[in-house]
């Protein structure tokens, strides 16, 4: 539905389709009244009296309101209460049509509609906090919407299915998300919701149709060049295409799990690091079982079965797939069949085979072939594909060794990216390396802050990020990464927090940087830890008191006088050291 | 001919005339003011803002604008007749018949400049 221009008031609207029935109020109103003046009626001396405007329009009033105070000032003469019972049925009828039209047009869609548009334009101009745009409200919405909620970020909701919308409000986040039901590949519907707001921190486009997420990466590109953009594409030609004008952030579930199992193949532990650390905030990641190297088979050769098939031939693993029909490519293995049942699954040398991947497009199959294929071969290695999160009980009852849920994948990818830049590079760092060193930082890691997901966080020393220690460091002291990720109530314990990778503007960066490493000003560090060390260290960053503390152990004096007095005491003792 | 254009034409210049024939008189002599051209006259002047709601134009915004200060002049005067005749000691005096007259004098300005944007509009689609 497009929605309504500004300049269109909603009360103007409503008068404009009640014009008839005020008009005929008003004429009601007024022959009841003139009516009442002209028919005779009597005092309590037997005078013919006139009731005036003034009685006639209280009385008048007062009946059509059907509250009725009685017959005033005088009792009415029978002409009178002739008129009167006129002006009942008048003013009943004048008050029953006012009404029915009003209910009628508050009834309507399209008005209902319009107020809705304007209560969340309004609701969106007046955001003051950076905030996220999420287009479509499905299931991976849900999930980056809770995540950006609890990281407190805002969140500004498009989304066409008007039921989904509606669970916004019952989902309970802890800061209002306004939410419009409209379609997002409208640039229009896209500027009410805050495109080009200078609070809109970045756009997320989620929906399930690959077209409108194009147009919205389209119109996120031209209307506001400068908002990062993070668009799931399932088609390699959206991808190429959303590429080709410069969307930054391209998310493609089935190429991201895809290389998810080639890293798992090729190197277990690096893939158990990366899990734990994209994981969902709030979640414990479980250790997986390594994926086997030998025979495999793939069940179904649609988007996903392609993608898996490159991701095992790519390790050099023999594939055999199951499908209905033959696959173009013809180097691997083909049987014809869905592998649901146990003749095709024979066929294809299950009980020779390490591992399946049961990647149709339908849960139930997928279940089907994961099932059946176990029964045949207990040790298999199973990686199931689960289409819709709403079937997440029956896939947690199987209990595969990988469960690949796009939905999630999005999820992790898209926080990833928004919550730490510096993060990307990292992993892809952590692919290059090998086995061991993997092996040793994920082992550091996890046994100082165990298997929950950790707080990943970016710090810039800069000014405006890190005033204490920027000034420090701008003075010309040198400050090691171990001074510094100290507590600030006891400096003696380190910080609950690692720094994992180090990036400098002039310099190579370096990746687990050792302890004795100076900082320099404009650094870039990403940060691997507990939640409440990431509160504690942004207290050094920026409170000179507390960054005096915990790199010189001395408590600073607060205040101008204080200050100048503790100041004199120290340069007196500086004085006499040298003597 | 649009049925529409006349009723609105109708309502608008009615109102002024109604307006100005509660006016016109001696201004602090009630025989000259009769009460029934006032109530006439704040009767047609709501139906013709009644008639204005809705029009999205420019000129629309002040042909209604015209009519709320028309309606509100004449309701101030009606008011102020109700308290002369009813509630005070002295009754419809000179002195109040002069306000009440020059309230509505004030809605005549208002509806006069109603009926000059009509002209006006009428004038400006030159057919």
């Amino acid at each position: 539905m497009t929605p309504l221009s500004r300049h269109h008031s909603i009360f103007l609207l409503i008068m404009r389709r009640l014009r008839a029935p005020l008009i005929l109020l008003i004429t009601i109103l007024a022959i009841s009244v003139l009516g009442l003046t002209l028919a005779p009626g009597m005092d309590e001396n037997g005078q013919v009296q006139y009731l005036s405007f003034f009685h006639a329009f209280y009385f008048i009033s007062y009946t059509a309101t059907t509250i009725g105070f009685g017959e005033i000032p005088h009792e009415f003469s029978n002409q009178q209460r002739l008129w009167v019972t006129v002006c009942i049925y008048l003013s009943v009828i004048g008050w029953a049509y006012t009404l029915a039209t009003l209910f009628a047009l508050l009834g309507d869609r399209s008005l209902r509609q319009a107020i809705l548009t304007q209560r969340f334009t309004r609701a969106v101009r007046r955001l003051r906090d950076p905030f996220y745009l999420v287009c479509g409200y499905g299931e991976t919405g849900r999930l980056i919407c809770g995540a950006l909620d609890r990281l407190r970020y805002r969140a500004v909701v498009l989304e066409v299915d008007e039921d989904k919308v509606g669970e916004i409000d019952l989902h309970g986040y802890a800061a209002d998300v306004p939410a419009l039901v409209a379609d997002a590949s409208n640039p229009e519907t896209l500027r009410l919701a805050g495109l080009a707001s200078p609070y809109c921190v970045g756009v997320i486009a989620l929906t399930n149709d690959d077209r409108a997420n194009l147009a919205i990466a389209i119109a996120a590109r031209l209307l506001a060049p400068r908002t990062p953009a993070l668009c799931r594409a399932e088609s390699a030609e959206t991808a190429a295409n959303m590429a080709s004008f410069g969307t930054r952030h391209i998310i493609n579930p089935f190429e991201k799990f895809g290389d998810y199992l080639g890293l798992a193949l090729q190197s277990p532990t690096a893939w158990q690091l990366l899990a734990w650390l994209t994981g969902l905030p709030g979640t414990t990641v479980e250790r997986y079982r390594e994926p086997p190297r030998g025979k495999w088979i793939l069940c179904g050769h649609g988007r996903f079965g392609r993608v898996m098939a490159r991701a095992l031939d790519s390790k050099s693993v023999p594939v055999t797939i199951i499908d209905r029909h033959p696959p173009e490519d013809l180097d691997h293995r083909w049987v014809q069949g869905d592998g649901t049942g146990a003749a095709a699954l024979e066929a294809a040398g299950v009980r020779e085979a390490v591992g399946i991947v049961a990647g149709t497009s339908s849960d139930v199959d997928n279940l089907s072939i994961a099932v059946t294929a176990r029964e045949l071969n207990r040790n298999l290695f199973v990686v199931i594909r689960q289409n819709h999160y709403s079937n997440g009980a029956l896939f947690d009852a199987f209990d595969a060794d990988f469960n690949m849920v796009p939905s999630e994948i999005i999820a992790h990818e898209c926080l990833a990216i928004l919550n730490t830049p510096l993060l990307v590079p990292f992993l892809e760092e952590v692919k290059q390396r090998d086995e061991e060193w993997c092996a040793w930082l994920c082992k550091r890691l996890t046994g100082r802050f165990g298997w929950e997901v950790p707080t990943v966080w970016s710090e810039r020393i800069n000014l405006s990020r890190a005033p204490a220690l920027y000034r420090r460091l701008m003075d010309g002291e040198d400050v090691t990464l171990d001074e510094l990720l100290r507590s600030p109530q006891n400096r003696a314990e380190y910080l609950q927090c690692e720094v994992v990778h180090l990036v400098r503007d002039d310099d190579d960066h370096l990746v687990m940087p050792l302890g004795d490493t100076p900082i320099r000003a404009g650094d870039e560090l990403l940060l691997v830890g507990r939640p409440d060390a990431r509160s504690d260290l942004d207290l050094c960053l920026s409170n000179e008191h507390a960054l005096g503390y915990v790199l010189t152990g001395e408590d600073m004096p607060g205040g101008r006088i204080w200050e100048r007095l503790g100041g004199r005491r120290k340069n007196e003792v500086r004085l006499r050291l040298p003597g | 001919m649009n049925l529409e254009k006349v009723i609105f034409g109708f309502f608008i210049v009615l109102a002024a005339t109604l307006n100005f024939g509660f006016f016109i008189g001696d201004i602090d002599d009630p025989i000259h003011h009769d009460i029934y051209e006032l109530f006439a006259a704040i009767v047609v002047s709501l139906i013709a803002t009644v008639l204005k709601f809705g029009d999205r134009t420019q000129i629309g915004a002040v042909h209604l604008s015209t009519s709320l200060v028309a309606d509100l002049q004449l309701i101030a005067a009606a008011m102020v007749w109700g308290y002369a005749a009813h509630v005070s000691a002295g009754g419809l005096t000179p002195d109040m018949t002069a306000k009440v007259v020059s309230l509505s004098g004030g809605a005549l300005l208002a509806n006069g400049i109603s009926v000059v944007i009509l002209i006006a509009e009428t004038i400006m689609q030159r057919r």
